[in-house]
């Protein structure tokens, strides 16, 4: 058996290798990224066709046709994603698949690179009725991938793997089967990698009323064969001790990289009790995990952030172990991810025993945080300088890029900030509501991804806010990643370079103005004038990327 | 080795910690452990504080280290050694880098040394690892590798240099290799 040493993400793109993947769509965040980033490099090579989508909706909705065309797809997308797709994903899981369909979700307990919310995405199973499987590290990520493609093909399903940020971003030796073969099909030889034949099917691709109704009964019927499945799956197992030691009638149900955490505690403690790891999350075994906690006293339920799995468990023993004690996001918090120590404080404390944590006596104080920056150079310093020098006292709008550190000391320039284009659209709803100036920051990225809508409606509804657009000429937050204000796609072809101002211009906005935000008597004169109009104003900030430049020409040495 | 070796590792964005866990990780893996590492993307690498996880062993389950358990901090950056104290127990090593980047609102730099210097005095290894390597290497991205060397010849962690070599020879791309082990050697030389 061959081991290699994975990341978590790059055990995802060898498993769907592996699984005949020939179509990949996404959207890039943390920490998903690596993910699309990956396919991106060995697309061509490989005779698969990759792409960074506009936005994650658009990047499902073109997944969706490719199985429809037949083909095998993969979509990639941090937490958020699953927000701005959700309403192509329900109808989704009506019409099901053609082809196996893979949809890799990432969450991040704890928000190390998240703004936003601390989205627990698990919720879009139940809302949905798809399919979802957690792994816990980067060998599961291999082989849950792979079992996804098969279920998706078995069940014509698409199946959600939902990942969070320690477990896309872990590392271990991961066992290739030598039989799982980058499976390269004939559309090496087809440049336009057009090897799909699309077979109309209107009752299974259209979800409209009446058919819609029976549509639900087949989802619910299907869901219910899937359980089926999963009451069988070998990634549901259970680890039983030879003899519990001393914590009998006590056992352990876990999912996600949380169940790792939780093996560490018990082998620290010295501990053997039954433990149930949950690779499905939905649909759940709920056999099996009712003839689990027969005969069991109490029960730890250990999954990060809210307590879905408890609840569940907590409605399956009602009626077959009254008296069992659930414990779950009583023993353990609801904010932020787990490890060792808290699981192994919360096992001590249900079953008497001990768990040791150091209590090294430093009386070593925490040093104060220290917040990200903006890099040396970087085009949106001028701006974010700028808008605080000529209106200090406007409403500053902020967004999702690397520009949302200006709600960082020592810039302190951001009053609100959500998702992703929001940005204007709240600025939009202020400045009808106030006299107060807005002005509002948004990156290229983000404008393609979201903005568009938001600004048509400041337009159309007829508000003033100031948006400034940063166009540092990529995506740069997520890792340097393609966009279509670049000329430029995943693939590495070119492609029609998408100008901002022309956009902008055909929205309706009269007031445009495309400059070099180094330019700061221009920058500082256009901000003065725009703020004094009565309808919406753009300025384009076009400089690039201080790290891409500097790349660009260490590329060029 | 009878208990797993737990490592973390503390910087800043931009100072080479993704690469120094992948050698780190390669290098436990050739000598025939099990390994679990844990490291971060994002928004952290614009100069934020920077914490991966190592643990490597007969069998390791979590890829967290958690408070106490840590066996080795190496802090690329004064601040950020300091910044990892929550993991330290009574047995754990500071191997850490005088390279100081202050921030707005940061602790002066002797202040910082003050805290450090609370810690037992056989636990803390301070080195100019980012100086020597400006130095004599003209680089100081490479001061990872330069405390990477220094931590295996003083036996900070339990990895043989012929591994070490081995992983760096894996994990760098060609052009870099040179400076790599020139890094590394001296390190261990130190």
């Amino acid at each position: 058996m061959k081991k290699e040493i994975l990341l978590g993400n790059e055990a995802i793109v060898k498993a769907a290798l592996a699984s005949g993947v020939s179509f990949v769509s996404g959207y890039p965040g943390c920490p998903s990224a690596e993910i699309g980033d990956e396919f991106g490099k060995i697309a061509k090579e490989n005779g698969i066709y990759a792409e960074w989508s506009t936005n994650e909706k658009v990047a499902l909705e073109a997944a969706i046709g490719a199985s429809f065309s037949g083909l095998k797809s993969l979509v990639n997308m941090k937490s958020f994603g699953i927000n701005v797709c959700s309403d192509s994903l329900l109808p989704l899981a009506y019409t099901g698949t053609k082809a196996p369909m893979v949809i890799v979700v990432a969450d991040d307990p704890s928000c190390w690179s998240s703004a936003q919310t601390e989205q627990n995405s698990r919720a879009y199973a139940y809302l949905s009725h798809i399919p979802m499987l957690e792994p816990a590290d980067p060998q599961e990520c291999y082989d849950f991938t792979k079992l996804a493609f098969e279920m998706s093909e078995k069940f014509n399903t698409p199946v959600i793997l939902r990942t969070t940020t320690r477990v896309n971003h872990q590392k271990m030796p991961v066992i290739i089967n030598p039989n799982d073969k980058i499976q390269i099909s004939n559309q090496v030889q087809n440049p336009n990698f057009k090897f799909g034949k699309f077979v109309k099917n209107p009752r299974q691709f259209c979800t409209m009323p009446p058919r819609v109704l029976e549509m639900k009964a087949e989802l619910l019927e299907k869901t219910e064969k899937i359980r089926a499945f999963a009451e069988r799956s070998s990634i549901n197992p259970i680890r039983k001790p030879s003899a519990s030691n001393g914590a009998s009638k006590f056992g352990i149900i876990t999912s996600g990289v949380a169940h790792l955490h939780a093996l560490e505690a018990l082998d620290e403690m010295g501990l053997k009790v039954p433990v149930f790891k949950l690779g499905f999350f939905y649909p759940l075994p709920e056999n099996k995990i009712t003839k689990f906690i027969k005969g069991l006293k109490k029960v730890l339920v250990v999954e990060e952030l809210d307590g879905y799995l408890e609840k569940e468990i907590k409605a399956i023993t009602k009626d077959t172990n009254p008296k069992l004690e659930i414990f779950g996001k009583g023993a353990l918090s609801e904010i932020g991810e787990l490890d060792s120590a808290k699981i192994g404080l919360a096992i001590a404390k249900i079953t008497g025993k001990k768990f040791k944590v150091s209590n090294a006596s430093l009386s070593i104080k925490n040093p104060p945080r220290r917040y990200p920056k903006l890099c040396q150079g970087c085009p949106h310093l001028y701006t974010i300088a700028a808008i605080k020098r000529i209106a200090p006292d406007a409403i500053f709008g902020g967004d999702i890029g690397c520009y949302m550190i200006a709600g960082y000391p020592p810039h302190n320039t951001q009053d609100f900030e959500f998702s992703m284009g929001a940005g204007l659209g709240i600025s939009h709803g202020v400045s009808k509501s106030t006299n107060q100036k807005v002005i509002t920051l948004m990156g290229d990225g983000t404008f393609f991804h979201a903005g568009i809508p938001a600004l048509i409606n400041t337009v159309y509804n007829k508000s003033n806010p100031l948006l400034i657009v940063l166009d540092n000429r990529i995506t740069a937050m997520t890792g340097h990643q393609v966009n279509p204000g670049m000329g430029k796609n995943l693939m590495g072809e070119s492609a029609e370079e998408l100008k901002i101002e022309e956009i902008v211009r055909a929205c309706g906005v009269k007031n445009i103005k495309v400059l070099n935000p180094s330019n700061i008597k221009e920058l500082d004169a256009t901000i003065k004038e725009y703020l004094e109009k009565d309808e919406v104003s753009v300025i384009v900030c076009k400089l690039i990327c201080a790290l891409l430049a500097k790349r660009q020409t260490a590329a060029k040495e | 080795m009878e208990k797993n070796f737990n490592i973390i590792i503390k910087g800043v964005g931009g100072q080479g910690i993704v690469t120094l866990v992948a050698i780190i990780d390669q290098a436990a893996f050739l000598e025939g452990y099990d390994i679990k590492s844990s490291e971060l993307h994002g928004l952290s690498q614009r100069e934020g504080s920077v914490e991966a996880h190592i643990k490597f062993g007969r069998k390791v389950y979590s890829p967290l280290v958690y408070k106490g358990q840590a066996d080795l901090i190496i802090g690329q950056e004064l601040l950020e050694g300091l910044r990892s104290i929550g993991l330290a127990g009574s047995q754990t090593k500071f191997l850490i880098d005088t390279f100081y980047l202050p921030f707005i609102g940061s602790a002066k730099e002797q202040e910082v040394l003050d805290e450090l210097n609370k810690l037992p005095k056989d636990n803390l290894i301070l080195v100019k690892a980012s100086e020597i390597c400006r130095e004599k290497l003209g680089k100081e991205v490479v001061s990872s590798v330069y405390l990477l060397g220094y931590a295996v010849n003083k036996k900070l962690m339990p990895l043989k240099k012929e591994f070490v070599l081995r992983a760096l020879k894996n994990v760098i791309p060609e052009k870099y290799l040179d400076l790599n082990i020139k890094a590394f050697e001296i390190g261990y030389a130190n």
